[in-house]
C-alpha cells in the first residue's frame, strides 16, 4: 500500500509528536514533584493535539477511510514513521529534558518554517503549535541548565543524559526524496537546513548550562522514517495500544 | 524532619493569578519549585492550563508575613460592629462594576 507523498510527511511528524507524548506521559507519577508531573503532562497534551490534527490530516489526504485513531491504535512497528530520538526510553530525568532539549529545539524551528507551508492544513497546524512549542523548549532549557551548572551529581547525570541520546541527532535532520519533492512543492521543510539554527542554539545552552557538546559519537543507521525501529518501540506500542485493540471502539 | 528531607524538598511558593486585565491579582494556591524563575513556569502549568489567566506572580511562601489566629480576636472583632464604616448608605449607579 502506498500512501500519498502528503499523507506520509504527516503521518511522520504526527508520529514524533505521538511518541513523544507518550513518553512524556509514562513520567507522570514519576517526575521528581508533583509539579513536574504537571507539567510534563501538559506538554505532552500539547504534542497529543499536534498528533491528533497531524494523522487526522494523513488519514484524510490518504482517503482510505482510516481515522486518527486507526492510524494511532492499529498500526504496526513498521508502519510508525518517527525518528528514533522520540522513541527512546526516558531513564532518568535528566536523560528525558536532555531529549526535551534536543527535540524541541528541532520542532520548534520545524514549525516556524512550517508556518508558511503551502499546505494550509500544516501552516495552520504548525501556526497554533509554535507558541506552545516555544514553552516546551523553554522548560527544556531551564532543567538543562540547573541540572548542567548545579551538584556534581546533576552534571554527572545532564552531561550523561546528553551522550546518550546524542547519536539519534542526526537522524532528526535527515531528508529524503519524499520530503524533497514537497519541498519542491512548498510544502514540506528541507529538516536539513534547520540544522545550523538548531546547533546554535543548543550550543549556547550547554556553554552556560558547564556541558560539553558530545563528539565522536558513534551514528546508528537510522531508519525512523522508513518504519524501522529500537527496540523500545514495540514495548511503547503494546502499552499504548493494548487497550484499544482489546476493546475495539470502546469509549467512554 | 530528617536533613536530607529538607535537603530535597523544594521550597513553597504562593501564586497569585489575574484572570483579566483590569482585574486584581487573586490567591490561588501554592506550589514547590527550585527557584523563582521554575516556580513561574509550574505556576503556569499547574494554574493557569485551562485559561485562568494574563498575568502570574509568584512569593516565596516564606516571604508573607501573616496575621497570628491568637491575635483574631484583637485584629479582627473591633470592625464587625461599625457599620458606619461600611459605604451602605449610598446608591451605587448601575454603571458601576467590579464592586
Amino acid at each position: 500500500m502506498t500512501m500519498p507523498a502528503l499523507a506520509t510527511y504527516a503521518l511522520r511528524l504526527g508520529d514524533d509528536a505521538l511518541v513523544l507524548s507518550h513518553r512524556l506521559g509514562e513520567w507522570v507519577t514519576n517526575a521528581p514533584q508533583l509539579e513536574e508531573d504537571v507539567a510534563l503532562a501538559n506538554i505532552g497534551l500539547d504534542l497529543l493535539g499536534q498528533a491528533r490534527t497531524l494523522l487526522s490530516y494523513a488519514g484524510d489526504v490518504e482517503a482510505a477511510g482510516r481515522t486518527e485513531d486507526d492510524l494511532a491504535y492499529l498500526r504496526d512497528e513498521r508502519e510508525f514513521l518517527n525518528v528514533h530520538l522520540v522513541e527512546r526510553p526516558n531513564e532518568d530525568f535528566a536523560v528525558s529534558m536532555a531529549r526535551q532539549l534536543l527535540f524541541s529545539t528541532y520542532q520548534l524551528a520545524l514549525y516556524e518554517r512550517l508556518q508558511d507551508s503551502a499546505d494550509p492544513t500544516l501552516a495552520g497546524m504548525a501556526a497554533k503549535a509554535v507558541k506552545e512549542v516555544d514553552y516546551h523548549r523553554d522548560h527544556a532549557t531551564q532543567w538543562v541548565l540547573r541540572l548542567g551548572d548545579g551538584t556534581d551529581e546533576s552534571h554527572r547525570r545532564m552531561q550523561a543524559g546528553l551522550e546518550r541520546l546524542w547519536p539519534y541527532v542526526d537522524e532528526v535532520f535527515g531528508t529524503d526524496d519524499l520530503e524533497q519533492s514537497l519541498v519542491a512543492d512548498g510544502i514540506a521543510v528541507d529538516a536539513s537546513t534547520l540544522r545550523a539554527g538548531w546547533d546554535g542554539y543548543v550550543d549556547g545552552v550547554l556553554a552556560e548550562a558547564t556541558l560539553t557538546r558530545p563528539e565522536g559519537t558513534r551514528t546508528p543507521p537510522g531508519g525512523g522514517r522508513r518504519g524501522i525501529h529500537t527496540e523500545p518501540m514495540g514495548f511503547l506500542l503494546a502499552e499504548m495500544q493494548h487497550l484499544h485493540r482489546a476493546h475495539p471502539g470502546a469509549s467512554w | 524532619m530528617s536533613d536530607h528531607t529538607t535537603e530535597r524538598d523544594w521550597p513553597l511558593w504562593e501564586v497569585f493569578v489575574r484572570s483579566r486585565r483590569g482585574l486584581n491579582h487573586q490567591h490561588v494556591g501554592s506550589l514547590h519549585a527550585p527557584d523563582a524563575a521554575m516556580a513561574l513556569r509550574n505556576a503556569r502549568d499547574v494554574y493557569t492550563r485551562r485559561s485562568e489567566g494574563v498575568s502570574l506572580w509568584v512569593v516565596p511562601a516564606a516571604a508573607i508575613v501573616a496575621s497570628s489566629p491568637d491575635e483574631k480576636d484583637s485584629f479582627f472583632d473591633p470592625a464587625a460592629d461599625k457599620a458606619y464604616r461600611h459605604p451602605t448608605f449610598y446608591e451605587i449607579p448601575a454603571e458601576v462594576q467590579h464592586l
